[in-house]
């Protein structure tokens, strides 16, 4: 059971927040310039890296916030939270 | 409205005491229905001078900008629930001139103002176990240190979605819940509560 | 009843209370204080059970939770409790215990014969045995193995208990309340943080329960006293005995059980829990959960009466119960001298010392020395004698490498064998959520090495074994702990006890005694002794090319039993290094998870089971109604809507052709206040819409409805429902029941995470409004009667059209829609008033035969109509194409999903299409929802697999065309028109349909624009 920190509520149970998956992942301008494969790219395809990770989650049971969190997905640290439309600390990675 | 109008609570099947052992004297919680309290759910941007001005002259709040924390008129409370929604929780019958003034006081502006006092219902807990009851299936921090005077939260009891406030030291806390919800949270605390005894009163 | 190896004095326990118990149908007595064990020892009763495998006799072996013998089934009925560990069981009065494993009894077991068979059961055995042939396993070997194998017996009932959970937090959290952690939780306690002290056992003291170590110059105990007296007195401290720590996870939470009413018998006089399970998350967590004695491995090491030392000082010390009366101690270091003393001096013989150790010297040894025992340097235990308790023990000279025993053999006539191979920190908590662990050579064991974060390891946990030194780090746990939880500083503010500091010698690692023939070839040296593995299990494990310690685990079962090798994981890690030539600091552990002990699945679940708790239980407002008409209740999502209403001596399938013929021909009401509603206000909402739906939004006209589509970004159909315009900036959603959540978390995320421009607030308001669907040719008068302030009429107020005005007095919103085909109103008003406004349509409606209809047959009406039920007809993997509504599809904006609609697969001539299936030779019958359908009239017989040609997706009988209809999803659907499919079933036949449009009935639409 992770300990997670909402921007706006604090310090709160897991159980109270929905995972959204990879952040930063922007909706193509134009989804017609692009191939199949390079839609299929933005659809399904995500880095799944060991180590820092940058992800998304909701505030599902609280304020409904959406926001980004940097996790370590090998010993689940979280290295920071922060709101959406904020870049990630310590730049892009 | 006339007389034959008929309000009815969402725990019309739940307000009969044969079901409750306990009396108030030694019961370890006391659980009051408090039925049909106004609640408007508010949405607008409170860094605009213009929204949260209308909002004043309508309600004489100062909206909280401070997450998780209550703001208390004469007539109205609002309760923060996200950086631009609040619930005005008021007097029973109140929501529907609130409604209507809110709507031409803010008119023009980029704003929403819903009546859900039906789809809302509220529960004040209060006895010396109602944090141990609570703590059965609330993983938030009920502790005076960490939930005192002028705070709320949105948060989780078993399975249903709650804003709980902090009334008094008693310790008193006030249970929001959404209507569909109220009957199963009622027979949840009724479980829960059954090593410590629950009373009801009104 | 005369507990013959009782003492007359001493212990924990309270002679005062008796309790009676029944240990295999005998009527045996103990004291208050006893566990089920040290109550069975002072009966004289060692032999508890049989081993897993092999049926050797087990006795009582350990004294707490590390003890892999003492398995029992205790009480009777559904209340009954397997494999409860009779070590951690307290007595209470009128315990039924029995014997596990053993058949019929545990003294004469049939199945022990199985030893001798033995030399063919090694390790792998299962694997390599029961391969072949394969359809034996399900029919012959699974279900032997099941019934030889096992333990405890599950009750066939409910179990009558009740559990519990409990969510709590705190600046610190101590586990274990021995020396280290009374300290810790002291040393913040006085500083006013928040503590959690739990332990395992039913006191508060751990270790010192059963020690004759001096604090202060007094009995530890007395200590103990104070501490926990000091604690308990504040307001911040919370004490938990009986509590085990059994799993430690991210983020400081940690999950306790707490055993509330165990100890008082089925029979608990009060409602609370039987077990309750703490869910704690801690800033901190100090660990100071102790050291297991590991036994040393010799040759038929496994005979009853044979225990680590330190059992038998517990049981000495703790209970007043000698466990035997010619005790020889084998040992390899300091500790298991003090056993000698115990035994000593309570009048126990101790017919000789074994010690490994070439040269003895120092306090212990001298002490010993004077109690005149005899002690052997340089020897060890190489084989024993007995059959269901062991008689004697054969002693050979050991050599200085340790790696042979030579000269002659000498035989020590004893009933008990004390040994102890050093100690094993506890470190399965500070592994379990990932901490880092090395191998410490002063005590031959592993210890916690990289740090958990906001953890901390104290006094025995952490190698650390002198009494003194437990007591200082628990002081200075307790301390940073605090420290960092905000009080105080670093530096210790309590004060030690002072005590008297024995040095001790160090020990001399053994992880096997030696045998003159092979591993392999000589007895047996058991490392797990409830699963019966031996060390030549590990040798074979290696020379078969196993090389990681969790392979070897694995292969062998070492550790696999309800002990989880708590005594003989690290032998069993040390013989896996002599095997394969290495060191066994290379080799390591296994890995340490959840659960320490083994928890109730009651405990895990909690009061979270059953119709009213499972999961949320949502209501309509006029569900008491409903209840009171006699509706049957479907779950969809977390609601409970009416499924249908059956009349007295109507089966289910009369009711529904009730139902549907009364909506036909007359009036039906249906209550929809399920459907998801929400609010989407803002100047950009119009253009909000245009995105998430796949039809145009932006001309809809205020007062008019629309039905509309929602996509996920791979273009499958996700949602749909009805949306109103309220004003140019407003609008009024509708989603499915079950989808309601899922939909507003989907707008909110791109609302807030892809398009914070546009300026649109969504609201859920589904709880505020209660629904009430009439429908039927006679609906508009109804709501012409009850309501005010509309106008009705077909020109006024049209199909696909909403108005607002009051429905029995109250102010509501009433919308043109048909879900049914039929001419429909919906008629919404605040909930509070619903039961109000359904008490006036019930009324108005009386003269049309109004009749209420449930899910089902809502379900039914929409088939007949060809309305797609999303989540029924779709799952997922549905794009709008596959379901004909091209039309719906808007040429000229962007909208989610719409790129995927393109994609080579969408686009696939062979996708399965949505159409309307009729049967053929028996116009009534019903497929069965989720039939497979194929082209092969004779699938059942053709080869496997047989190509299908699509699915069932909806299915019901139709009164109202007077045969059933099914809708499916087949391949090229569309282009088979009047074609035949065929449906074969489970039991053999074939049902023949034909393919029709999924339009059944009014193809027009000409109903519902009455």
């Amino acid at each position: 059971m992770l300990y997670i920190k909402c921007p706006w509520c604090g310090w709160r149970d897991e159980s109270e927040f929905g995972y959204g998956g990879e952040a930063h992942i922007k909706r193509p301008e134009d989804p017609d310039a692009l191939s199949d494969a390079e839609w299929a790219d933005y659809l399904f395809m995500r880095t799944n890296p060991r180590g820092s990770h940058r992800e998304r989650w909701v505030h599902t049971a609280g304020c409904r916030r959406w926001f980004n969190a940097i996790r370590d997905t090998q010993t689940y640290e979280f290295k920071a939270f922060y709101k959406m439309g904020e870049e990630p600390p310590g730049g892009e990675q | 409205m006339s007389e034959s109008i008929r309000q009815e609570s969402p725990l019309v099947e739940r307000n009969t005491r044969a079901r409750h052992q306990a009396s108030p004297a030694n019961a370890g919680i006391t659980v009051r229905p408090r039925p049909f309290l106004a609640c408007i759910n508010l949405r607008g941007d409170p860094s605009d001078g213009a929204f949260t001005d209308a909002v004043r002259g309508v309600t004489g709040i100062d909206l909280p900008t401070t997450p998780n924390t209550v703001a208390d008129g004469d007539q109205w409370r609002a309760l923060w629930l996200c950086p631009d929604e609040w619930y005005l929780v008021g007097a029973p019958g109140a929501e529907n001139d609130a409604v209507d003034t809110l709507e031409q006081a803010l008119a023009g502006q980029h704003f929403a103002v819903n009546d859900v006092t039906s789809g809302m219902t509220t529960l004040e807990i209060s006895g010396p176990r109602t944090r141990d009851v609570l703590a059965k299936g609330c993983t938030l921090d009920l502790h005076p240190r960490m939930f005192g005077p002028g705070q709320c939260a949105q948060t989780l009891i078993s399975h249903a979605g709650v804003v709980i406030r902090y009334v008094d030291d008693q310790p008193t806390l006030e249970l929001m819940v959404r209507r569909s919800f109220a009957d199963y949270l009622w027979v949840w605390l009724e479980d829960a509560a059954l090593e410590y005894g629950m009373a009801a009163t009104e | 009843m005369s507990q013959p190896h009782r003492l007359q004095t001493g212990g924990r326990i309270d002679r005062d209370r008796p309790l009676r118990f029944t240990f295999n149908g005998r009527t045996l007595q103990g004291y208050a204080g006893d566990t089920l064990a040290s109550a069975l020892l002072a009966n004289g009763e060692h032999l508890v059970g049989r081993s897993f495998k092999l049926h050797r006799p087990r006795g009582i072996m350990g004294a707490g939770a590390e003890c892999p013998n003492s398995i029992v089934q205790v009480g009777s009925g559904n209340a009954t409790l397997p494999n409860l560990r009779a070590t951690q069981t307290e007595l209470y009065d009128g315990m039924e215990v029995r014997s596990v494993n053993c058949w019929p009894s545990v003294k004469f077991d049939l199945s022990a014969v199985n030893q001798l068979f033995a030399p063919l059961m090694p390790a792998g055995f299962y694997y390599k045995t029961f391969m072949w042939p394969k359809s034996f396993w399900h029919n012959i070997y699974e279900p032997r193995i099941r019934k030889a194998a096992g333990f405890g017996k599950a009750p066939d009932g409910p179990d009558p208990d009740r559990y519990d959970k409990h969510n709590a937090h705190c600046d610190l959290l101590v586990v274990g309340a021995g020396p280290a952690g009374l300290a810790a939780a002291l040393e913040a306690g006085r500083r006013g943080a928040r503590v959690i002290l739990c332990d395992e056992q039913n006191e508060l003291g751990g270790s010192l329960l059963a020690s004759r170590a001096f604090l202060d110059g007094e009995p530890a105990m007395s200590w103990v006293d104070r501490v926990v007296g000091e604690l308990a007195a504040m307001d911040e401290v919370t004490l938990l005995p009986r509590t085990t720590a059994f799993g430690h996870y991210h983020h400081g939470f940690v999950s306790l059980l707490e055993r509330v009413t165990d100890h008082l018998g089925p029979t608990s006089p009060d409602e609370r829990p039987r077990q309750r399970q703490w869910r704690v998350r801690a800033r901190q967590v100090v660990l100071a959960t102790g050291a297991i004695e590991r036994p040393l491995v010799f040759s038929n090491n496994d005979r009853p009466g044979i225990m680590p030392a330190s059992a038998v000082s517990t049981y000495i010390n703790r209970y007043s119960v000698t466990p035997g009366t010619r005790a020889v101690v084998f040992t390899n270091n300091d500790s298991a001298y003090q056993t000698a003393l115990d035994l000593a001096d309570h009048g126990v013989e101790v017919a000789a010392l074994i010690d490994v150790r070439p040269e003895i010297e120092g306090v212990l040894a001298d002490r010993v020395r004077k109690e005149e025992i005899d002690v052997l340097p340089g020897m060890a235990v190489v084989d024993t004698t007995g059959g269901q308790r062991v008689s004697g023990v054969r002693v050979m000279r050991l050599n200085t490498r340790g790696d042979s025993v030579y000269g002659e053999g000498r035989t020590i006539e004893c009933d008990l064998v004390a040994t102890s191979g050093g100690w094993n920190p506890v470190i399965h908590l500070h592994s379990h959520p990932g901490g880092g662990m090395c191998y410490d050579h002063d005590i031959a064991s592993f210890v916690p090495d990289q740090p958990v974060a906001n953890t901390l390891n104290a006094g025995a946990c952490s190698g650390n074994f002198s009494l003194d030194g437990c007591i200082t780090e628990g002081f200075s746990a307790g301390a940073t702990a605090a420290a960092a939880s905000g009080f105080g500083s670093d530096d210790i503010e309590g004060e030690a006890p002072a005590t008297a500091r024995v040095r001790e010698a160090p020990m001399r690692p053994l992880w096997r005694v030696p045998t003159r023939r092979t591993v392999t070839r000589s007895p047996k040296q058991f490392v797990d002794v409830q699963n019966d593995q031996t060390s030549a299990d590990i040798f074979l494990a290696a020379r078969e090319g196993y090389a990681s310690i969790e392979h070897i685990k694995r292969y062998t079962a070492m550790g696999f039993g309800t002990d989880q090798g708590k005594l003989g994981n690290i032998n069993g890690a040390g013989i896996a290094a002599e095997a394969l030539g290495e060191d066994i600091a290379a080799i390591g552990t296994t890995t340490f998870r959840p659960a320490y002990t083994p928890v109730t699945i009651g405990a895990l679940a909690g009061r979270d089971f059953g119709p009213e708790r499972f999961h949320a239980v949502r209501k309509t407002a006029m569900h008491v109604w409903h209840e009171q008409q006699g509706a049957l209740f479907e779950n969809v999502g977390d609601w409970k809507r009416p499924w249908y209403y059956p009349q007295a001596g109507e089966t289910m399938r009369q009711s529904l052709d009730r139902e549907v013929r009364a909506t036909r021909q007359s009036l039906g009401v249906l209550d929809a206040s399920t459907l998801g509603k929400i609010d989407v206000r803002g100047p950009d909402a119009a253009e909000f819409l245009n995105r998430v739906y796949t039809n145009g939004w932006k001309k809809l006209e205020v007062g008019r409805c629309r039905y509309g589509i929602m996509l996920g970004e791979d273009g499958m159909v996700m949602d749909d429902g009805v949306s109103a315009r309220l004003a140019e900036d407003h609008y009024h959603m509708t989603t499915t029941t079950g989808g309601a959540a899922r939909v507003l978390a989907w707008l909110e995320e791109w609302l807030q995470t892809e398009w914070p421009e546009l300026r649109v607030y969504l609201t859920s308001t589904t709880d505020q409004w209660a629904a009430i669907s009439l429908a039927g040719p006679n609906s508009r008068k109804v709501v012409e009667q009850i309501c005010e302030g509309i106008d009705f009429s077909g020109e006024a107020f049209p199909f696909m059209t909403w108005r607002a005005g009051k429905a029995a007095g109250i102010p509501a919103r009433v919308f043109r829609i048909s879900f049914s085909g039929e001419l429909g109103f919906e008629i919404n008003v605040p909930a509070n008033y619903g039961q109000h406004v359904w008490d006036a349509v019930w009324e108005a409606g009386q003269p049309y035969g109004i009749t209420p209809y449930g899910t089902e047959t809502m379900h039914i009406l929409r088939a007949e109509k060809g309305f797609i039920i999303a989540g029924q007809d779709t799952d997922g993997s549905v794009n709008p194409m596959d379901l004909g509504m091209h039309g719906l599809l808007s040429k000229y904006k962007d909208y989610l999903g719409r790129r995927s609609l393109s994609r080579s697969d969408a686009v696939r001539e062979d996708r399965e299409q949505f159409v309307g299936l009729v049967t053929v030779d028996d116009p009534a019958e019903i497929i069965p929802e989720g039939a497979q359908l194929t082209d092969d009239p004779n699938a059942n017989q053709a080869p496997k697999p047989v190509p299908l040609a699509g699915y069932v997706t909806s299915s019901y009988y139709s009164a109202t065309l007077g045969h059933s209809i099914a809708l499916a999803m087949v391949k090229r659907g569309r282009e088979r028109m009047d074609e035949i499919v065929h449906a074969p079933q489970a039991d053999g036949r074939v049902i023949k349909c034909r393919i029709t449009s999924p339009v059944f009935y009014d193809p027009k639409g000409e109903r519902q624009n009455v």
